[in-house]
C-alpha cells in the first residue's frame, strides 16, 4: 500500500529503463527492419514486389486464426481449439462441393455454422461448467480433430476423389470459390479482418467492455457488464475467424488434407503473444497480432531463401516466441 | 532483561520518489508500541525494511546496541524480528494443513541435510505453540477452512514458532470483529509478558489507547513524534498525522426525507441472509450496523444481483422488480462500491478515464457502439476535479494512485453512472483520515441531491456520524431498526454482539 507512491513529478529515470521501455514498444518493429535489411542483403530478390506478396499471402491465413485467438485474449480467456475448427471447416466447405454438389453459399455457410456450434460449446463449458479456458479449449481441441477425421474418414477430400463405395465423387468446386485464396483476395480478407476488429476491440463499447472483463473480471461484473455475454461474444468470434481461416485455406488448396488446420495454430499463437508489446500495447490487440504474424511470415521465407531446412523452421520461431514471451513478462514485473 | 531495537536515519527511494526520509525509530522488547500514520505515511514501507523485504535502503538498524545486517527476510528473522502482513492469505498455504503452515520458517531454514519431514514432531510442535498462546485449534485442519482470524493466529503462531524478539503486526484488527480482536489482544499481552516486543500498525485509535504503551506518528515519510500513550490524546494523535487541527469529520446537513425509494420484504438467502425487511428513501443515509460475519456484504451483493436469493420481494419506487445479476440491477439505478476495492470495484491496469466510465459507457459512445474518447476524456478530468482525485492525469493507471484516490475513483464510477439508489460497503477501509472525509463529503452530496444511500460499515463513530437511521445486523437478521439522533455506539454495540 505504501509503495503505491503517486509519480506526479517526472523524475529522470535510470538510461537502461529507458532503453528497455524503447525496445518493449519498438523492438518487433526494430526486428522486422533489421530482418528485411539482412535477407534482401544476402538475397536481394526478397525485397521485389513478388515476394513481398508471396509473404503476406503466407501469414494470410495465420493472421485470420490469429486475430480469433487474440480476441479470446482480450476477456482473459485462451482458445486452442482454433486449429482444429479450420481444419473443420476446412473439410466441410470442400465436402460439400465434391461430396454434395452444394454451390459456394451454402458450402461456406454450412463451415461457418458448424464452427460457431464449437464455439457455443466451448463458451458453454468455460462460462457455465466454469472449466479454466485453456484446460476446456484443449479438450475442444481433441474432440473437434476427431470429428473432422471421422467426418473426412480419415481420408482427403478432393475433387474426383475416390469414394468408399468404388465410385468417383462427382461434385466440383465452384471456380468462384477458388478466388478466395488467391492474390489478391486473401489479403484483401486478411487486412478487413485486422481492420475491423481492431476498430472493434479499439473504438467501440463492447472492445472496451472485453477489456475491462480481462483486466478484472469481479470488478467489471460488479459494474454491471454482462461478463458471460462477453465470453460468448468472444467464443464465438474466435471460432468465427478460425472457420474463415479453414475457408480460405480450403480455397488456397482446393482440397481438405487430414488436420490441414493443426499446423497453424502454433503459429497464430505466437503472432498473437508477439503481439502483446507491439507499439507498447501491453494487452491482445490486432495490430499487434498482424505485426507479429508477419515477423514470423518474414521469418519463414527469408530463411527458406536461404536454404535452412523446412524442418528447423520451428526453432526459430518457438525462439523468436520464447523471446517476445520474454519481453512482455519482464516488463511486467 | 530488555532488549533495545534502533532504526536510525533510514531511508528509501522508490523510482526517484522519497517514500522514507531520515526516520529514526526506537522501542524496548517487552513493550507494545503502536506505529500510525495516515495512508502513504511510509509506516508500512519502515516495516517492511525492518523485516527484511526491501535491500537498497540506507540508514543502520540496531539490535542491543549491535549494529545488524538486514537485507533479506532471512537476516530479519536470524534476528528475531518476525512481520504479520496484512494480507494474511500472501504469507499462507491453503491447501496445507495448520501445523505445516505454523512450521513452514522452521522446515525452510531448519532442516539442514535432513531430507526427511518428521510428520509426528511437526504436528506435536505446532500443538505445543498453539497451546502456549492458549488457542484450541486442530492442527490438522487445511488453512483453506479457516476463519480470517484463525489465520492470522496461525500466522503468529508461526512467527514466534522461530525465537522472536519483535513481532511486527500490520492493521491486524482491521478485519477482525470485537471478540476476535479481544483474543487478539489477550495473546498480545501474553507475548509482551514474555518479553516479546510487539510493533502494532492500526488506523484506530481507541484500540491503540486500549493496548499500547508508546506511539511513533508517522507523516510524509517522516516521523513526526514518538511519545508515551497516556502523555496525549486521541485529537493530538490525529493533528500530528494531519499535520492540521481537526475539522469536524462529518458534514453537517439537513435531511429532507423523499419517497421511498428501495423496499425489501423478507429477503433470505440460502446461507447467511434470514427474512429482512429493509426500506430507504430519497434524501436519507441508511446504516447498516453490525459486526463481521453479521451478513453486511451478503446484503450489499444480494440487494446488487451477486448473490442469489432464496426468498424475498424487491420494490423499487414502488414497483416490483426482479435483480438478477449485477447488469439488471445497474439498469435499474442502483450501484455497489464494493468492500475489496481492488478485486471488485477498479480496474488497477485501466486509467483513471477509463475507470470513471466504465459503468455506464453507453453515454460515450456516437453511433455504431464507438466510444466518443474526447467526450470520455473532457468528462473523465471534471469528475477528477470535482471528486478531488490527486492524480498526475486522466491517463494515469489508477494502480498508481493512492488507496484514499482510488476509493474515490471506485465511487466516481457510479456517480458518472448516475444510479438512484448508492450502496456502500465499508467504503473507508484502508482510506486515510482526509479522504474520509472527502468521501463522507460525497454521501452527503449525494442524498443532498435527493438520491438514496444505504451504508454498511462495522466502524459504529461512523454509523453514528453519517447516517440518518440504521438497521443493526446480527447472524443475518435484522434485530434492531434506530434513528441515529436517537442512539449511541453503546447501544449500537449492545444489539451487534446479539443483545435483545
Amino acid at each position: 500500500m505504501e509503495a503505491n507512491i503517486i509519480v506526479n513529478n517526472q523524475t529522470p529515470k535510470k538510461k537502461s529503463v529507458e532503453l528497455f521501455q524503447f525496445f518493449y514498444k519498438y523492438g518487433t518493429m526494430i526486428t522486422i527492419g533489421v530482418l528485411i535489411l539482412i535477407f534482401s542483403f544476402v538475397n536481394p530478390s526478397f525485397i521485389q514486389s513478388d515476394n513481398v506478396i508471396n509473404i503476406l499471402r503466407s501469414i494470410s491465413i495465420v493472421t485470420i486464426i490469429a486475430i480469433g485467438i487474440t480476441i479470446s485474449l482480450t476477456v482473459d480467456g485462451f482458445d486452442l481449439s482454433v486449429g482444429s475448427v479450420a481444419s473443420l471447416s476446412n473439410a466441410i466447405v470442400i465436402s460439400m462441393f465434391v461430396w454434395f454438389s452444394q454451390n459456394t453459399f451454402i458450402a461456406i455457410i454450412s463451415a461457418i455454422t458448424a464452427s460457431l456450434l464449437v464455439g457455443t460449446f466451448n463458451s458453454f463449458m468455460i462460462v457455465k461448467l466454469r472449466i479454466p479456458d485453456m484446460l476446456m479449449t484443449l479438450a475442444t481441441m481433441f474432440i473437434i480433430q476427431g470429428i473432422a477425421l471421422t467426418y473426412t474418414k480419415g481420408a482427403t477430400v478432393s475433387q474426383n476423389m475416390v469414394m468408399p463405395d468404388g465410385t468417383m465423387a462427382t461434385g466440383m468446386i465452384s471456380p468462384h470459390f477458388a478466388k478466395i485464396g488467391a492474390v489478391p483476395w486473401i489479403i484483401i480478407i486478411m487486412a478487413a479482418a485486422v481492420l475491423l476488429v481492431h476498430i472493434f476491440l479499439t473504438y467501440t463499447k463492447h472492445g472496451r467492455y472485453m477489456y475491462v472483463i480481462g483486466g478484472n473480471k469481479e470488478a467489471a461484473r460488479l459494474s454491471g457488464i454482462p461478463v458471460n455475454k462477453y465470453k460468448v461474444v468472444a467464443y464465438l468470434l474466435s471460432a468465427l475467424f478460425a472457420s474463415i481461416g479453414g475457408i480460405v485455406l480450403a480455397s488456397r488448396v482446393m482440397t481438405a488434407e487430414i488436420n490441414s488446420g493443426a499446423p497453424y495454430l502454433m503459429d497464430a499463437v505466437a503472432a498473437a503473444f508477439i503481439g502483446l508489446s507491439v507499439l507498447g500495447a501491453g494487452k491482445p490487440n490486432a495490430f499487434g497480432t498482424f505485426i507479429g504474424a508477419v515477423l514470423i511470415g518474414i521469418l519463414q521465407n527469408g530463411l527458406v531463401m536461404m536454404s535452412v531446412p523446412y524442418y528447423a523452421m520451428d526453432i526459430v520461431k518457438g525462439s523468436v516466441l520464447a523471446f517476445a514471451l520474454a519481453i512482455t513478462y519482464y516488463k511486467q514485473k | 532483561m530488555q532488549t533495545k531495537l534502533e532504526m536510525k536515519n533510514i531511508s528509501i527511494e522508490f523510482s526517484g520518489v522519497k517514500a522514507l526520509n531520515g526516520v529514526h525509530f526506537s522501542m524496548e522488547s517487552g513493550t507494545i508500541h503502536a506505529l500510525i500514520g495516515a495512508n502513504g505515511a511510509g509506516k508500512s514501507t519502515l516495516m517492511k525494511v525492518l523485516s527484511g523485504a526491501y535491500n537498497h535502503y540506507s540508514g543502520e538498524i540496531r539490535l542491543g546496541g549491535q549494529t545488524v545486517m538486514i537485507r533479506t527476510p532471512k537476516h530479519a528473522q536470524d534476528a528475531g524480528i518476525q512481520m504479520v502482513y496484512q494480507e494474511v492469505d500472501t504469507a499462507l498455504i491453503p491447501y496445507l494443513t495448520v501445523a505445516e503452515n505454523i512450521m513452514l520458517l522452521d522446515t525452510i531454514h531448519n532442516m539442514g541435510k535432513k531430507q526427511w519431514i518428521k510428520w509426528g514432531e511437526i504436528h506435536k510442535r505446532a500443538t505445543e505453540i498453539l497451546k502456549s498462546m492458549n488457542i484450541n485449534l486442530s492442527t490438522r485442519k487445511l488453512v483453506s477452512e479457516l476463519t480470517l482470524a484463525e489465520k492470522q493466529m496461525v500466522l503468529i503462531a508461526r512467527a514466534i514458532s522461530n525465537q522472536c524478539k519483535f513481532l511486527i503486526l500490520d492493521e491486524p484488527t482491521a478485519p477482525l470483529s470485537h471478540m476476535e480482536t479481544k483474543e487478539l489482544f489477550r495473546i498480545v499481552r501474553d507475548l509482551k509478558e514474555k518479553g516479546v516486543g510487539i510493533i502494532f500498525i492500526s488506523h484506530r485509535l481507541p484500540e491503540i489507547f486500549e493496548i499500547c504503551e508508546e506511539i511513533t506518528i508517522m507523516r510524509n515519510g517522516e516521523l513526526v513524534v514518538k511519545e508515551k500513550v497516556p502523555d496525549t490524546t486521541p485529537n493530538q494523535v490525529v493533528e500530528h498525522m494531519l499535520g492540521q487541527k481537526l475539522e469536524e469529520q462529518f458534514p453537517a446537513r439537513e435531511t429532507v426525507v423523499g419517497n421511498t425509494v428501495l423496499e425489501v420484504k423478507g429477503l433470505s438467502d440460502s446461507n447467511k441472509l434470514k427474512d429482512l425487511h429493509i426500506y430507504v428513501r430519497a434524501g436519507e443515509v441508511v446504516g447498516i450496523a453490525g459486526l463481521v460475519g453479521a451478513g453486511k456484504t451478503e446484503l450489499c451483493k444480494a440487494l446488487f444481483g451477486v448473490e442469489k436469493w432464496s426468498a424475498g420481494k424487491v420494490l423499487l419506487k414502488g414497483n416490483k422488480i426482479k435483480i438478477k445479476n449485477p447488469f439488471d440491477a445497474v439498469k435499474k439505478g442502483i450501484a455497489l462500491v464494493p468492500e475489496e476495492r481492488r478485486k471488485e470495484g477498479i480496474l488497477v491496469n485501466e486509467s483513471v478515464a477509463t475507470n470513471l466510465t466504465t459503468a455506464h459507457l453507453k453515454e460515450f459512445t456516437k453511433g455504431f457502439s464507438i466510444l466518443d474518447r474526447r467526450k470520455e476524456k473532457a468528462v473523465a478530468k471534471q469528475w477528477i476535479h470535482s471528486l478531488g482525485i490527486k492524480t498526475p492525469s486522466e491517463e494515469t493507471k489508477v494502480e498508481n494512485l493512492s488507496g484514499g484516490n482510488q476509493q474515490k475513483v471506485a465511487i466516481g464510477k457510479w456517480l458518472v453512472a448516475d444510479a438512484d439508489l448508492y450502496i456502500f460497503d465499508e467504503p473507508t477501509k484502508g482510506v486515510d483520515v482526509g479522504a474520509k472525509r472527502d468521501i463522507f463529503e460525497l454521501i452527503a452530496q449525494l442524498v443532498r441531491s435527493g438520491k438514496a444511500v444505504l451504508y454498511a460499515s462495522s466502524e459504529l463513530s461512523e454509523i453514528m456520524g453519517i447516517t440518518d437511521r440504521v438497521y443493526v445486523l446480527y447472524d443475518g437478521k435484522s434485530v434492531k431498526e434506530l434513528e441515529t439522533k436517537n442512539t449511541n455506539e453503546e447501544e449500537l454495540l449492545y444489539y451487534s454482539t446479539g443483545g435483545r
